[in-house]
């Protein structure tokens, strides 16, 4: 099988993997080494295809044969869908092909498990080694490791790998034990757990570091032996949403847990999304586009609006159906179930709530809070913010404009509600 | 009307700016009497500036004082494609000398005004990082090959952004062609080096055809393009926000962006409705990981335990993991059991594993483990004479923001958990057992334990084992911090009492 048609099959086995940033790591760059490559920070998007989704990483799968046969996953042992392999230097090689045209910012791998857990790693560890070692590569690379390989194995990818990731694949363990029989959710937890303690110690030993500081002799280099690098980017995961029953308050909690014991970067959510030759276990949908959506936008109350996992969707008690609602996004439908808690004074109010005032974004209130320290806050510079006005306005106060009736109007939530619900699966 | 008119040396001529508009400002020359213009022509060096020509005003010119941010801000505006641009900035920086308190507010029209070009021009330079897409052409004579690429920038760009590509691609040679400028990087092969070790030239504008067309390498590139798309997602116009159809001439794959959306309506409904097959190939799957990964809670006890007790205390933990028996088990990431020899002298029982043991899988690791191994330093202990464990075996918490605070466990939760402990004393056997804080003392005990009246007097337990009651470190660490160094020689003392049992005497007072 030549390359291009390996390279074919294991990028369809690779696209359902929500996964994408390249962001986060440590800013490095090719001048003064052998090879390529550069990070600054914050990744870049290359290319977006069709389905909206940032191309900015080669994503593939060294093999898509699999031994597992987890009921959401195309490349299950029991799917019929053509399989593939590559050697670690065609991905080598891909990779540095594709990063010299500036197609991409690097490399995310994955594999399906063969043989066993250990030996499926050690060839997805070798593809980095190689990159970094061999090709002096500098680009970024993210490896998505297998929960069950040794601990040695993780050592060694993180010191490759500039994020490494684990599939939580199911938001609970009941359903990864229905779904995902061979995966093991606490082998997953605590494999989490150890990458969270080898990205901490190394960047407490580069705090160290970067205390002590080189004096060196005249013409010796005043190189010293740099700290040990770890996932400097971290690690994320990926959660498939909609194979089975959880509700959304329950998805938002176990994320919650996760970013909290474990410091993840990011939780990815991945609407389960029609395969080919699906097993018959699992009715197949349409997948929840706008639901995905929604979770998206929770996680974000949360990582950066000061939102509690579990303000954000009622609990049942409230006669709550634990579901986001799909028409209104999260923080307006908070908004619209504490009323009591607004016009909010864009003038007095603290940081905390003018982060909860709908359509009022980070920066925006950053540059509010600025603004007002020197005079008070009128609609026109609102409208300048480029802040959505119909959003913002009936829940604020300003010098010159007063919600008044507005929040206590029946209809206020109609009025925010798009008109039709678009047809999720083709939504253009 | 104006009266002054400024020829500035090209179309990125920001030092010619600088000092042009520090010379205005300098002479009191009002935004309204100045016309800016640039050489429309400006092949030649492009960052020559009219300093010289002109007299600049020192640092010293206190009016000149402006915020380094908008001197950066002005450095990228500087590169915005609209004529007015140099007019806006020097009237923005006539007000913000003439009125002390523009700077104070971001939400000034004209101050946004100018953000807003500095985000485009911020953006497009973004995009031609992202969009740019070399293709090699074979140098011959060994050479490497050369890389090169067509760009058409909205802004004057290229000067800005060409450093990057420096960056990324030292070791290659590269040339990115536009139609204003071009940029070419040489990887020190000719000797004349000024950056990164190589040279960076900044020539004319080229025409399209001077960039190579498609080759065969980017066919993988298409592949990969056509193949990462899942048809079940498509959205153009999310994908249209971020990639605008101005870009789509420069990249190759934007061709199959029309086919494959045409496409893609047909084959997810394909897909949907597909029956599902039967697998025709069989791999031996593998043995599930866990042996263990279906159990009925309240039976997670083991029932037969190895006669070798430390065979015993790995079957209890491996036991504990999976346990169920209180609602803790399920959020924690694994039981955290005991550590220490078989027949220790010392079993040391704290109340539950924290953050840092319930993520390393080891007891007393953390903060307040690191002040016990301090104090048993302090005491002259040897750490291999001691059994260290929990009373409840997996973290409690509870989520605030992004941190797990530790929450103690209820009376009901360590009850439930008490028979692990049972277990791993029937095992370990100690000679005597050092109970920190009121949850482990209660377990130990078998009753409520006041532990400041009970602290540092041996007791004795249900079995006839010898207990001494302390304070758990962590309510050292809570402390008042003024009266911490007393509460620490406070514990010691209490600890002490047990120091001629660990260093081998053995203690005769048990009291009755
Ligand atoms: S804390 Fe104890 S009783 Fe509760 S689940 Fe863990 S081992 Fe079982």
């Amino acid at each position: 099988m030549n390359t291009q048609r390996k390279l074919a099959i294991l990028a369809d086995a690779a696209k359902y993997d929500a996964s994408c940033a390249s962001s986060g790591t440590r800013s490095r760059n090719s001048v003064g080494g052998r090879g390529i490559g550069s990070t600054e920070g914050s990744g870049i998007c290359h290319s977006y295809a069709p389905d909206g989704r940032c191309i900015s990483l080669l994503k593939i799968l060294l093999t898509n044969f699999c031994q597992y046969d987890c009921l959401y996953c195309v490349n299950r042992v029991t799917s019929n869908v053509p399989r593939a392999r590559f050697t670690v230097d065609e991905v080598v090689q891909l990779t540095l092909d594709f990063y010299r045209r500036n197609c991409i910012e690097g490399l995310f791998l994955s594999s399906g498990i063969i043989q066993s857990p250990d030996y499926t790693m050690e060839q997805v560890v070798e593809v980095a080694r190689v990159l970094r070692e061999v090709h002096d590569f500098r680009g970024y690379i993210h490896l998505k490791t297998i929960p069950e390989a040794s601990p040695e194995l993780l050592q060694k990818a993180g010191r490759y790998a500039d994020r490494l990731s684990i599939n939580v694949e199911l938001p609970t363990v009941q359903g990864l034990e229905t779904l995902a029989p061979e995966k093991d959710g606490a082998a997953i937890r605590r494999s989490m757990a150890r990458l969270r303690v080898h990205i901490d110690d190394a960047k407490d030993a580069q705090r160290e570091a970067a205390k002590t500081r080189v004096m060196s002799m005249p013409q010796a280099s005043a190189r010293r032996a740099p700290a040990p690098v770890f996932a400097p980017a971290g690690q994320s995961t990926q959660m498939i949403v909609g194979a089975d029953a959880t509700d959304d308050r329950t998805i938002l909690s176990a994320s919650a847990q996760l970013y909290g014991a474990y410091r993840l970067r990011r939780v990815y959510y991945s609407a389960f999304s029609p395969i080919p030759d699906a097993s018959s276990s699992l009715p197949l949908a349409a997948p929840p586009m706008v639901r995905e959506h929604r979770l998206y936008q929770a996680d974000w109350l949360m990582r950066f609006y000061g939102f509690a996992h579990d303000e954000i969707v009622p609990a049942a008690a409230d006669g709550s159906t634990g579901m986001l609602s799909l028409d209104v996004d999260p923080k307006l439908a908070w908004a619209l179930a504490h009323r009591e808690r607004f016009p909010v004074d864009l003038d007095t109010a603290p940081r905390e709530m003018l982060l909860r005032v709908p359509g009022l974004g980070v920066k925006a209130v950053e540059r509010l809070l600025v603004a007002r320290r020197v005079r008070r806050v009128r609609s026109d510079d609102l409208a300048r913010l480029h802040v959505p006005l119909k959003k913002v306005l009936p829940f604020v106060q300003l010098v010159d404009h007063r919600p008044g009736r507005a929040l206590d109007a029946g209809d206020l939530a109609s009025r925010f509600r798009a008109a039709p619900v678009q047809a999720s699966l083709f939504s253009t | 009307m104006a009266t002054q008119t400024v020829t500035l040396a090209g179309d990125t001529d920001w030092p010619g700016f600088r000092s042009e508009a520090r010379a205005l400002l300098a002479r009191q020359v009002p935004p309204e009497e100045v016309v800016w213009h640039t050489r429309a022509s400006a092949a030649g060096d492009l960052f020559a500036s009219l300093e010289t020509q002109r007299p600049v005003v020192g640092h010293g010119s206190a009016s000149a004082v402006v915020p380094p941010a908008f001197v950066r801000l002005c450095e990228t505006v500087v590169l915005h494609a609209d004529p007015a641009r140099f007019g806006m900035l020097y009237r923005l920086l006539w007000r913000l000398v003439h009125e002390p308190g523009l700077r104070y507010d971001p939400l000034d029209a004209e101050r946004v005004r100018v953000q807003h070009m500095a985000q485009a021009v911020r953006r497009e330079m973004h995009k031609m990082k992202a969009f740019v897409r070399f293709r090699p052409i074979a140098q011959g004579d060994g050479l490497p090959p050369l890389h090169v690429a067509w760009f058409d920038p909205e802004h004057h760009i290229v000067e800005a952004v060409a450093p990057f590509f420096v960056r990324r691609f030292t070791q290659m040679h590269w040339a990115i062609l536009t139609p204003q400028r071009s940029a070419r990087w040489f990887p020190s092969d000719d000797g004349i080096e000024d950056l990164a070790g190589g040279r960076l030239d900044i020539g004319p504008g080229a025409r399209r055809e001077d960039a190579p067309p498609a080759d065969a390498g980017e066919a993988l590139w298409l592949t990969y393009y056509e193949h990462i798309f899942n048809p079940a997602r498509l959205k153009l116009a999310m994908m249209q926000k971020e990639m605008p159809r101005r870009y789509w001439q420069n990249l190759p794959e934007a061709a199959l962006i029309s086919p494959l959306a045409a496409e893609a309506m047909a084959r997810s409904g394909r897909m949907i409705d597909a029956a599902p097959t039967a697998p025709a190939r069989r791999i031996v799957p593998l043995q599930p990981m866990t042996a263990s990964a279906h159990h009925e809670p309240g039976t997670s006890g083991v029932d037969a335990l190895s006669a070798d007790p430390a065979d015993a205390l790995g079957q209890l933990k491996r036991a504990t993991n999976r346990c169920r028996e209180c609602p803790i088990g399920e959020h924690a990431t694994q039981s955290v059991f005991g550590e220490g020899p078989i027949g220790a002298v010392l079993m040391v029982v704290g109340e539950q594993p924290g953050d840092q043991e319930d993520l390393r899988g080891r007891p007393f690791v953390g903060p307040a483990g690191q002040l016990f191994d301090r104090a048993i330093a302090d005491l002259g202990w040897p750490r291999d004479a001691l059994y260290v464990t929990n009373a409840v075996k997996h973290f409690k918490y509870e989520l605030r923001g992004k941190r797990r605070i530790h929450k103690t466990p209820t009376q009901r939760e360590a009850a439930a958990c008490l028979h692990w402990l049972e277990s791993e004393m029937a095992q370990v056997r100690p000679r005597a057992v050092l109970a920190l804080g009121a949850t482990a003392a209660r377990s130990v005990l078998g009753r409520p334990v006041a532990v400041m009246q009970e602290r540092g007097q041996w007791q004795t337990g249900p079995r006839g084992e010898q207990v001494l009651v302390a304070l758990h470190p962590s309510a050292l660490l809570r402390g008042d911090p003024a009266q911490r160094d007393e509460a620490y020689a406070a514990w010691l003392e209490d600890l002490s009492k047990a120091t001629s049992l660990v260093q081998g005497e053995v203690h005769e007072a048990v009291p009755r």
